[in-house]
């Protein structure tokens, strides 16, 4: 900015008065926000927020058999409730930390609780963030197999291999990706899990589906990608490599696809940071990723201001891990 | 080594132009051949069709008597045997200098690593720049990395080489270092066919000299012939204008 001579050059005076005027706008904002919520009486309870990462979860330990409580022996931290059943067996619980809430000589029916231990647990974000991590992942994984794949096929000179390339790429990119979600789930879901039970297999994961959905249609737009990252890589290169007689594949594997990489990953980067975004959707088909579990958060906490802007948060936190990661690689890439 | 019979090639992007017009040529082991003229007379499509990085029309190409042409040669295999150097060098800018020698070596002759270092070592001792092996092309000079990309080709072992305009994108300084290389070369016996606009060079290394306009091969000769003694008037102009 600084380096080109089109402007004239501004005092140092000037260059910090509008750094203030940026952080001026930024806190005006957030305190506009904050005063606006409490005008409604907006009860901010900020530090309610944790329990839903990790929770310390009271775990009952339930008896199974009908009878009554024989013995209660504690060794060390721990402690053991004997169940003398009606049908003349003896059946021994351990109690981790010694919470027992029965006594000897009590009568116990199956279901009633013997005692208690306290567990930490990841809360409803944590286990949200991990599913959309999870799911994200996986589409990532698929998505990069597809499009490599697609994107060679797509510059074939083979008709059958070229027309299937263009065809996937227009179907998947001139479609709303909530339809095809829609797609995977209602239409290919229940026609796969059908088929799956008439022939007595296991039904597939609604998570599966989803990230189906999410890796076809990334799948798409990588192919366009890579297309033209190979398309971008100078006629000489694959002429030289074609002139010592390296075969087609081999040209590509060794030449083209290494230097084609290095191009093709700034896009990829962007094509995943909206991946990680898109899979906010797959809450549409009950898949519990963080947006779905921010969601039941909030129904069971009534706090949705504290919860959307920490489920967006966490969303950043993804997808600047994702696009530092790439930089990285970049470099790294840069250097060799 | 190379025979050329009757060759078409017309070109129909972005319009049409007739490139090749029926040329034929022989051209026996050991012999250096000298391809000159203008632009646009169809000497490097000539040239690039001779290991099929231009698909002929029409005609015949033999290599080594193999039919190149014909659907069923593994073009892949006579590649391995012509050597081929660009005008703009086409060195693997993500490769070393000594991985642009090996790679080919290993890929398609499936040389062990050590034997492939060992000769693409020996080769670049030959061009002069051995101690360039560990560096990227990227920071070698233009001479410097067309003296590479003739090492390149010439640890396949081919029995021919191919050079299209090997020094016009070259500083002028720097011409005489490939030229020296090449002459070498000429001078070991290779078979070589030289497309280029380096008169010296034809004259002093030359077994013949093509004359080329219009895609077609208006003149042959030595070079005593054709720079002293040229018939046709096409050619006399050619040399009026550049010399």
């Amino acid at each position: 900015m600084q380096a080109s001579g089109l402007d004239r050059n501004r005092s140092p005076l000037n260059y910090y008065t509008w750094v203030g005027v940026f952080f001026l706008v930024f806190t005006l904002i957030i305190g506009a926000l904050y005063v606006a919520t409490i005008k409604i009486d907006y009860v901010w309870r900020w530090y309610r927020m944790p329990s839903y990462f990790v929770n310390l979860e009271q775990v009952p330990i339930i008896s199974d058999h009908a009878g009554s409580v024989a013995t209660v022996t504690k060794s060390g931290e721990d402690a053991t409730v004997v169940v003398q059943g009606d049908d003349g067996t003896a059946n021994p619980y351990e109690i981790p930390g010694a919470d027992v809430w029965v006594d000897e000589g009590d009568t116990i029916y199956a279901g009633d609780t013997l005692g208690a231990f306290k567990e930490w647990r990841p809360g409803i974000l944590a286990q949200g963030m991990w599913v959309t991590l999870k799911v994200s992942l996986y589409s990532i994984i698929f998505g990069i197999l597809i499009g490599l794949i697609g994107g060679v096929a797509r510059i074939s000179t083979n008709p059958a291999l070229k027309w299937s390339a263009i065809t996937y790429v227009e179907i998947i990119r001139g479609s709303p990706l909530l339809v095809q979600i829609f797609i995977w789930y209602f239409v290919l879901a229940t026609l796969i899990n059908n088929l799956l039970l008439k022939y007595g297999l296991r039904e597939i994961d609604a998570i599966w589906y989803g990230v189906a959905a999410l890796a076809t249609f990334t799948g798409a737009y990588v192919t366009e990608i890579v297309r033209a990252g190979i398309q971008s890589i100078h006629r000489g290169q694959i002429e030289a490599a074609r002139s010592l007689g390296m075969s087609g594949p081999q040209s590509l594997r060794y030449i083209i696809l290494p230097q084609a990489m290095r191009r093709i990953l700034p896009p990829l980067a962007g094509q995943f940071i909206s991946l990680i975004k898109d899979s906010s959707l797959l809450g549409m088909i009950a898949v519990r990723e963080l947006t779905k579990a921010t969601r039941e958060g909030i129904t069971t906490s009534l706090q949705p201001y504290e919860f959307w802007f920490v489920c967006a948060i966490l969303y950043l936190v993804l997808t600047f891990t994702l696009s530092m990661f790439v930089q990285y690689l970049e470099k790294r890439m840069a250097i060799q | 080594m190379i025979e050329v019979r009757n060759i078409y090639k017309t070109f129909y992007v972005p319009h049409k132009v007739q490139a090749l017009v029926d040329v034929s040529v022989e051209i026996t082991a050991g012999e250096v051949v000298v391809v000159i003229g203008p632009s646009g007379s169809g000497k490097s499509t000539f040239l690039r069709c001779l290991n099929h990085l231009e698909t002929a029309n029409k005609g015949h190409i033999l290599i080594d008597g193999i039919d190149i042409l014909d659907s069923r040669t593994n073009i892949n295999k006579v590649r391995a045997e012509v050597g081929m150097v660009f005008q703009s060098f086409n060195l693997f800018p993500h490769k070393t200098v000594l991985e642009n020698i090996t790679l080919a070596q290993e890929v398609v002759r499936k040389r062990p690593k050590k034997e492939a270092h060992e000769k693409a070592m020996g080769l670049l001792d030959k061009v002069g720049i051995q101690e360039k092996a560990g560096v990227y092309p990227d920071q070698l000079s233009g001479g410097q990395q067309q003296r590479v990309a003739i090492a390149r080709a010439l640890a396949m072992d081919p029995k021919i080489m191919l050079f299209d305009e090997p020094t016009s994108a070259l500083d002028p300084e720097m011409i005489g270092e490939v030229l020296d290389v090449m002459k070498n070369l000429a001078r070991e016996g290779m078979t070589m066919v030289v497309v280029t606009h380096e008169m010296g060079f034809a004259r002093e290394v030359a077994d013949r000299v093509l004359f080329m306009d219009g895609g077609k091969i208006v003149e042959v000769g030595s070079p005593e012939h054709f720079f002293t003694n040229p018939t046709h008037d096409r050619t006399k102009l050619f040399l009026s204008q550049i010399l």
